[in-house]
């Protein structure tokens, strides 16, 4: 049953990405040429509420249909990490057109080649998890 | 019922995308797209080469079913939902074409010239796809999460780490395409 959710959410999300265009490499292109507000718009509005929401989870202290703490631990401090790491995942998601989510949504669209995407994107976290002790953090 | 064929507008989706956010929320989980490749590599056995495999994976199981749904709803989407093509600033498609060759601005989805499966044949975007996949994968990691779980979810938290990393994404994409493209492309 559980897994039935987690499906349904997923489609709901593959819907969302492909109908507001989010996974579409014209768009995150457009997006880094600053030809549109439309990405802006769907990351900003989906961020007000995001905040707001949060907020009012904290202070209402509202629980999982479980009852248990929600999931909105803090992160980790550091500075290189997050920059280092975020640079490079920023020119891939540029070179690639394609951010995690959406990669699975284009292979479910029919877009054969982004399987390559998808691949390395599994190579690059295999990578990861090799030279993570040599990595600063 | 026009609502289903047309694209949907920033302030639909933006608002839908915090719905999901807090659907994963009320059912215990983080809203994130790229721990799922991390539980992939550990279905996979890659516990053995390295200590960032080695977990129980089947507790993680259902971020992979969140993925399977999102390759159905890709799929519903762009069969049932749409015609397939993004109408992007003109401005944009122009320049594409003038700059890369890219003509089909406006009137695909995915650039046929990198996306149709027959560009394949070229090592180049075959090259092209996989580095731009490796960047992503080996970067959502290190960075601890990628557009969705930093740019959604960490800053909906109102975590310092997530504008970092943010910034980052930004960085990254603006010299990939302003400075890179011309070279490669």
């Amino acid at each position: 049953m559980r897994y039935i959710t987690y499906l349904a959410i997923g489609v709901l999300f593959g819907i969302i990405m492909f109908k507001s265009e989010a996974a579409s490499w014209f768009r995150i292109y457009e997006m880094f040429q600053f030809g549109s507000f439309h990405m802006y718009g769907i990351i900003g509005s989906a961020l007000v509420l995001g905040v707001i929401g949060v907020q009012l989870i904290k202070r209402k202290n509202i629980k999982t249909l479980d009852g248990s703490e929600m999931s909105l631990k803090p992160k980790d401090k550091s500075i290189a990490r997050y920059l280092i790491g975020g640079i490079i995942f920023g020119l891939g998601w540029a070179l690639a057109g394609a951010c995690p989510g959406p990669m699975y949504v284009l292979a479910g669209a029919g877009y054969l080649s982004i399987l390559v995407v998808i691949g390395g994107a599994l190579l690059g976290t295999f990578g990861y998890g090799l030279l993570r002790k040599y990595l600063p953090h | 019922m026009n609502w289903i064929n047309e694209p949907w507008p920033w302030y639909v989706a933006g608002p839908l995308i915090a719905l999901v956010m807090f659907i994963l929320l009320l059912v215990g989980k983080q809203f994130g797209m790229s721990s799922n490749l991390r539980t992939a590599c550990a279905a996979v056995g890659a516990g053995k080469a390295a200590e960032f495999f080695k977990f129980d994976w089947k507790t993680e199981r259902w971020n992979l079913m969140v993925v399977m749904g999102a390759i159905i709803g890709g799929f519903i989407a762009s069969n049932f939902m749409s015609d397939n093509t993004v109408e992007v600033n003109p401005k944009v498609a122009q320049q594409l074409s003038d700059d890369y060759n890219i003509i089909s601005g406006g009137e695909s989805y995915m650039p046929p010239e990198i996306f149709a499966t027959d560009a394949l044949n070229d090592p180049f975007t075959i090259a092209i796809l996989l580095i731009g996949g490796l960047l992503v994968g080996f970067g959502a990691r290190y960075a601890g999460g990628c557009t969705s779980g930093h740019a959604i979810s960490g800053l909906s938290n109102l975590q310092l780490p997530s504008l970092i990393a943010v910034i980052g994404f930004f960085i990254g994409g603006l010299v990939m395409v302003h400075l890179i493209y011309p070279l490669i492309f």
